[in-house]
């Protein structure tokens, strides 16, 4: 059958079960969207700046673990992308970027909106395709799909020029099927080794599990738990790794790195055994790398060979699917309880579990950690995803809001892309149209995407935007406050009245400046049919806590100081709450009690030593 | 930090070049030469590649050129018996006098001489990299007009055919304990 180039696109995107795509058109690509019309069965969400679709095509894919799609023009509209597939490569997000090319003549003569962008794009991609024939089509979109979602994730791009999608060619889907004799997405470690490893976890006597994207990106939540339970091993996660594990198992520590928990970094330092599971040792985790982890042997499991002794050196290398990994380890590992660890780290935690939350000073201001675990008690009972944005925000929201569930937390770990929360979240809403969809971010963010706030409007889809507002880049004036004798240059922002904002863009607007207005405002915004945006005022010099320097050694922690604190209401004692089954209830946000102590599981070992929590 | 030279096999497309040579700027490592050319095999280009690095810095530039897609294999020579060898072509000031004497010097350095005019010599010369920095050195009195030099190509010694086999990455124990692609399979 022939067809035009434009329209193998479309042929393409279908058999590759696409439903939707987010995208902008220009010259370049109209012959795309010309053909578009007869593809009624692909939604086309016309996004307001081609960053957006990238984020939002990003969003989809981690909400869904399918590859998320972006369409743009040549030129300007395939540079704004950049960021977006930056983003998506540094966290390993599966998403296929179709661009518009000029003609293949013009190429090279610096024609309207030419610009090389495969060349521009090479460093951000897995890999990336030129077209110049409509013949060739087929193949490059069909490996473009496939790369992208084998082995390690990440974004792939397909430029194609004005020509090949007006011309015709054969459509021949079998013919097109990948071939690509260089391309390993997946490694099987010896067996040698996986017996080594098992000896290292059979023989440790503190050992430690750090949690990754990686067990997101396999689906392997259970495997880990089971490695844990089985071993008695304590886990701690990533920025990127929260909701791998679920934040009430007994085997969660918390969040590692700059802004971790303070016990979990003190046990990072001191554990014999680290074993990482799909996780790549971030400068962000690691702190001064001369001084990390120094008495403990070390496993990774990747299956990224080039992420392997990059930052840590590690004694051992299991290069894998995680999912084939953990199943091949699993019958080696000895059953143990670690109860001189566990205990141990339950100190740790008792010395230092004072949760910075509990600190705040009462001044009568809202703050954004309140908002926060307010906002986590308030949709704990429904299937919520929040996207965060980058900041203090983000910090506090890894904190605060305890996930249960793979994939409900969506946030830029790697790039630090600030104004990626709105868009993804957007297509998080679309890949799953069920669920709550929050986002948390900051005023500076928010302005650089809120454009996209029309997107939802025309699309008529529900998000539910957070604005974090304290009137500052709150992160970069904490790092001014603590290493540049607080001058605040470029931090002080203001931004347009955002209830007016939303009302703008024919939405709805709150505004919440008091602790006590917070359920209201969130059963208010829960209860409104569309995209309700709201401004929570909070204090303006605020600080992230624990926080390692950048640098710094992993366990010296800056902490907030001294002052006269706030005492919380007795809904703070449920945050150790063990979670009952996530239920989506209908308008179940009610506040909860603190929840009976005999409701809690069991601890591993010895239940004796429980830790007095504050 | 030492040499290491690695060959890369890669799929004779548009671009491929730029591929490598933007992975090796991007991760920042340091090249000392590369060059290009034709395999016998059709549609196959191949690398040699001579980086500065570290053991373990090496086991990450061979990571690193698999993960691009164009790349079918890459091998390490640096501990293997192989053949190293550039090409230099150096013009040389001379005079009557001072001809004999390069002359000579060309001799011994098994090099030869391709053009002659009545001010200069032009000298071609093959052999380790080394041997051709010599050859540069010795003939610097005379007077260089300019040099070019091709890069190393390199080859494994003996019949054992190169592995197919994907880069094992060493931890610190399995460096010194196994060879280079023991046990390891690959799936695609």
């Amino acid at each position: 059958m022939k067809l035009t180039g434009a329209e193998i696109i479309w042929e393409c995107l279908l058999k590759e079960s696409v439903d939707v795509v987010f995208g902008y058109p220009g010259g370049a690509i109209l012959p795309t969207y010309d053909a578009m019309t007869k593809y009624p069965k692909i939604h086309h969400v016309l996004v307001r700046h081609e960053q957006g679709a990238t984020h939002m095509a990003d969003g989809y894919a981690r909400a869904s673990g399918k590859v998320g799609v972006a369409i743009a023009t040549s030129g300007p509209g395939a540079t704004n992308m950049v960021t977006g597939i930056a983003t998506a490569m540094m966290d390993s997000s599966p998403i296929v970027c179709i661009t518009g090319q000029v003609g293949s003549r013009a190429i090279g003569t610096d024609a309207f909106q030419e610009t090389d962008v495969t060349g521009v794009t090479l460093p951000v991609t897995k890999h990336n395709y030129l077209v110049t024939k409509p013949g060739d089509i087929a193949r490059a979109i069909r490996e473009a799909f496939y790369i992208a979602k084998s082995g390690r994730p990440g974004p792939v791009l397909v430029d194609i020029t004005k020509d090949a999608q007006q011309m015709t060619a054969e459509f021949d889907w079998e013919g097109a099927a990948p071939r690509l004799p260089g391309y390993r997405p997946s490694y099987h470690a010896p067996a040698s080794e996986f017996a080594r490893a098992a000896e290292l976890i059979n023989s440790a006597k503190r050992p430690l599990i750090l949690a990754g994207q990686g067990i997101l990106k396999s689906g392997t939540t259970g495997d880990v738990l089971k490695l844990a339970q089985t071993a008695g091993i304590p886990i701690t996660t990533t920025l990127l790794g929260i909701g791998a594990i679920p934040a009430s198992s007994e085997f969660n520590l918390g969040m590692m790195g700059m802004h971790g928990e303070a016990w979990v970094n003190q046990a990072i330092q001191q554990a014999d055994l680290l074993i990482a599971l799909g996780m790549r040792f971030d400068d962000r985790v690691t702190g001064n790398l001369k001084t990390y982890a120094l008495n403990a042997k070390k496993i990774h499991v990747d299956i990224d060979p080039s992420e392997i002794n990059k930052n840590v050196p590690v004694d051992l290398a299991l290069i894998g699917d995680l999912r084939e990994v953990l199943a091949v380890i699993q019958p080696q590992v000895q059953k143990a309880e670690h109860t001189e660890w566990w205990t141990n780290i339950r100190e740790m935690r008792g010395d230092s579990a004072v949760r910075d939350i509990q600190s705040l000073p009462d001044s009568g201001h809202l703050y954004a950690a309140h908002v926060i675990n307010d906002l986590w008690r308030l949709t704990q009972k429904r299937d919520t995803i929040v996207v965060t944005d980058v900041g203090q925000h983000q910090m506090w929201e890894a904190q605060y809001y305890r996930h249960e569930k793979p994939r409900s937390l969506i946030t830029s770990g790697g790039l630090g892309t600030m104004g990626f929360a709105l868009p993804a979240a957007i297509g998080a809403k679309f890949a799953c149209p069920d669920k709550d969809v929050w986002v948390v971010c900051g005023d500076g963010g928010f302005q650089m995407t809120s454009c996209e706030l029309a997107t939802a409007e025309q699309e008529g889809i529900k998000v539910n935007v957070a604005i974090i507002n304290n009137s500052f880049l709150g992160m970069v004036r904490q790092w001014q406050e603590f290493f540049y004798d607080k001058r605040y240059a470029a931090t002080p922002m203001t931004g347009p009245d955002f209830v007016k904002l939303a009302e703008a863009y024919r939405l709805t607007g709150l505004r919440c400046n008091k602790r006590g207005d917070v359920k209201g405002t969130v059963d208010q915004t829960l209860a409104q049919k569309g995209t309700v945006v709201i401004d929570f005022v909070v204090e303006k010099e605020d600080t992230v806590f624990p926080m390692v320097p950048a640098g710094a050694d992993l366990d010296k922690m800056i902490r907030r100081p001294k002052q006269d604190v706030m005492l919380e209401t007795g809904s703070d004692k449920d945050w150790e709450m063990p979670a009952a089954p996530v239920a989506v209830a209908g308008n179940g946000h009610t506040k909860s009690a603190p929840k009976p102590a005999k409701k809690q599981p069991a601890r591993p070992a010895a239940k004796a030593a429980k830790p007095a929590r504050r | 930090m030492a040499k290491h030279t690695l060959i890369a096999y890669v799929e004779d497309v548009p671009g491929v070049l730029n591929r490598i040579a933007s992975l090796f700027r991007r991760r920042n490592f340091n090249i000392d030469s590369l060059t290009v050319g034709r395999t016998e095999q059709p549609g196959v280009s191949r690398l040699t590649v001579v980086v500065d690095a570290s053991e373990a810095g090496a086991r990450i530039v061979e990571a690193n050129l698999y993960k691009l897609v164009n790349v079918l294999r890459v091998d390490d020579l640096t501990h293997k018996p192989s053949l190293m060898r550039e090409l230099g072509l150096v013009k040389v000031k001379v005079t009557p006098q001072t001809r004999s004497e390069v002359l000579q010097l060309t001799e011994v350095f098994r090099a030869r001489v391709v053009d002659v005019d009545e001010a200069t010599l032009v000298i071609e010369v093959t052999g380790t990299p080394e041997k051709i920095g010599k050859f540069e050195l010795v003939m610097q009195p005379y007077g260089i007009v300019e040099i070019v030099r091709t890069g190393s190509v390199a080859m494994a010694r003996g019949h054992e055919l190169l592995s197919a086999a994907p880069p094992l990455v060493r931890t610190k124990e399995s460096a010194e304990a196994q060879h280079h692609d023991a046990g390891v399979s690959m799936s695609v």
